[in-house]
């Protein structure tokens, strides 16, 4: 049997035909206009940024150039035919990269700990009261937003060099940010462990760590991991303020030009911090593992 | 009617179910040794970082007096300077964001999955993404100062650097997450590999990168201000210099116009996802 396809008369088609058309011409002239508005922004920020394409052609062999000089010791030989020249400081930088996993540590673990205490009245179902849920969030907004390297300047100028302020700006920069995950995990809780409690007469707090706490412990752990592997990155560049860490010997290497310093120190953070992603996404796992079977 | 003691054996309840209420041997020992580790790193930490609680109590009086004088924040006739150097600060997260999200949109391509026979370009792909990613975007502004002077330029750059690996990542992810299903469709009909991916790939993938790119622009605006502080353009350069002079008013006023445009591009960035993801859930 074979299928036949009506086709409507002509006269029937046309404006039909024409209706789509328009919606097309309309959703093109639209977005033209989208692309037009785009395009000028662009050159607006290129004009204000004072981007010159042609400066950056100039200067591309340039920055390949300086990426190779960085590997090149100051006798001229590639630093791969005398790696322990080129590590002469590696006693000093391995110290100074242990402070620097010390700094991002306790930074989590203070911010950690602050949002822990916070999260559960930042949170919609756990909060006393729409007054306290509104202050703890903006307070959180607050330390997220501010970049961590501007509460280290300040700290550096109220506590002094070293990693004290380092310490202190990543804690509030992590108070932040995962005061605002852990609240969003509270809020997804399943409710009936915590009215059991309190119908069987547990106060807010004690309905909160026999009833949600089991729920949200493994999440928040995993959280707090990815944020130890974040803030490892940004204690390492803390050192550019004074704020203690590895950070300090880059910026002064770079800064006199201590090249084959530059590229050593580099190399050490990239495997750090490579070696630290690995290590957090493996215990993530088994955290994520474990939750799925409880 | 009399009340009758729903628990007759209640004094024996907690210790013939202890192992519910304080889980088994193995889990209790497992956390107490988790507790003291952390605590162990905790206090090594504190020893060799000099912590030291009469440090942290000056330093907070000080802290105290400077927050203080922040409030009421002026900007003491500087205004159009800082508003000027804001708008640097905005044009730099723009373009770098843009131009990474340009650089990384084939690289994305060529790292995922399903895309490219053979594995060597995949896995190169992503090595240079990763390393681009591990160097922070500060560090790169001042390889980028070094090679084309102080200045903006070196800004965007910086974020073009290190931006490309995050997005590659990215990008890569989201597509080898798509449906293959409407990919297939395509070709049944007969369209080629660039059919394929044009209508079966992209009008899937498309709204997750713009989330991403609109996200990573408001994120790459407080970035640009700190990379302002080593010299690479825009509001840092003045942030750092009122902080180093105590000018506290100033500081507290470049700080909230911060705040201010990250609030206002937050805003318009949800607009513009909501708006094109609006006309795309629209086409269905």
């Amino acid at each position: 049997m074979s299928a036949a396809l009506t086709r409507l008369p002509a006269h029937q088609i046309a404006p039909l035909l024409d209706g789509y058309g328009r919606e097309i011409a309309r959703r093109r002239r639209a977005s033209a206009m989208g692309l037009v508005v785009f395009a000028l922004c662009v050159l607006a920020a290129g004009w204000v940024a004072e981007v010159e394409p042609r400066k950056f052609v100039e200067n591309l062999p340039k920055f390949t150039s300086y990426i190779g000089r960085l590997f090149v010791l100051d006798d001229g030989r590639l630093v791969l035919a005398d790696p322990l020249e080129w590590y002469w400081g590696l006693g000093k930088w391995l110290a100074k990269l242990g402070d620097t996993l010390l700094i991002a540590y306790l930074g989590t673990l203070i911010g950690g700990i602050g949002a822990f205490l916070s999260c559960f009245g930042a949170s919609a179902n756990l909060a006393t009261g729409p007054l306290m849920r509104f202050l703890t969030r903006r307070a959180l907004e607050f330390c997220r937003t501010v970049p961590e390297l501007v509460f280290a300047l300040l700290f550096v100028v109220a506590f002094g060099l070293g990693p004290v302020p380092g310490v202190l700006a990543i804690a509030i920069h992590t108070y932040g940010a995962l005061g605002k995950l852990f609240f969003e995990v509270v809020e997804n809780i399943d409710m009936k462990p915590v009215e059991g409690a309190i119908a069987s007469g547990a106060s807010r707090w004690q309905a909160i760590r026999y009833a949600a706490v089991p729920q949200v412990l493994s999440n928040f752990a995993s959280y707090a991991l990815l944020r130890f592997e974040i803030n490892v990155r940004g204690a390492a560049v803390m050192g550019f303020v004074g704020a203690g860490g590895i950070g300090q010997d880059l910026i002064e290497a770079v800064r006199k030009f201590y090249y084959s310093d530059v590229s050593a120190i580099l190399c050490l953070v990239i495997a750090t911090v490579m070696l630290i992603d690995l290590g957090t996404e493996r215990l993530r796992h088994r955290l994520i593992a474990a939750e799925r079977k409880a | 009617m009399k009340d009758r003691d729903l628990f007759p054996n209640r004094s024996g309840i907690a210790e013939r179910h202890a192992v519910l209420i304080e889980g088994d041997r193995m889990a209790r020992t497992k956390t107490l040794l988790v507790l003291a580790v952390i605590l162990f790193l905790a206090v090594v930490a504190v020893l060799r970082l000099e912590f030291s609680f009469a440090g942290l109590a000056n330093g907070s009086a000080q802290l105290m007096t400077f927050l203080g004088l922040m409030v009421p924040p002026d900007p003491g006739g500087k205004a159009m300077i800082f508003l000027k150097a804001l708008g640097e600060t905005v044009a730099i997260a723009f373009l770098g964001t843009l131009l990474a999200a340009t650089l990384a949109f084939p690289l994305g391509f060529l790292a995922a999955r399903g895309v490219l026979r053979g594995w060597l370009l995949r896995a190169l792909t992503r090595r240079f993404s990763d390393s681009l990613r591990g160097v922070d975007t500060l560090i790169w502004a001042l390889i980028w100062i070094n090679v084309v002077g102080l200045g903006p330029f070196a800004g965007v750059l910086a974020i073009m650097t290190s931006d490309i690996g995050a997005f590659t990542k990215l990008f890569s992810e989201a597509i080898e997450a798509a449906d293959p299903r409407p990919a297939e469709g395509v070709a049944s009909t007969g369209g080629t590999k660039l059919h394929e991916v044009r209508f079966g790939l992209l009008p899937q993938v498309l709204p997750v990168f713009l989330s991403q790119v609109l996200y990573y622009f408001e994120s790459n605006t407080r970035s640009a201000t700190i990379i302002g502080i080593v010299g690479a353009g825009g509001i840092g350069l003045h942030l750092a210099e009122m902080i180093r002079t105590f000018e506290w008013d100033r500081v507290s006023f470049i700080i909230l116009i911060v705040l201010a445009a990250v609030a206002v591009i937050d805003f318009a960035s949800t607009r513009v996802r909501l708006a094109m993801i609006g006309d795309k859930a629209s086409q269905k």
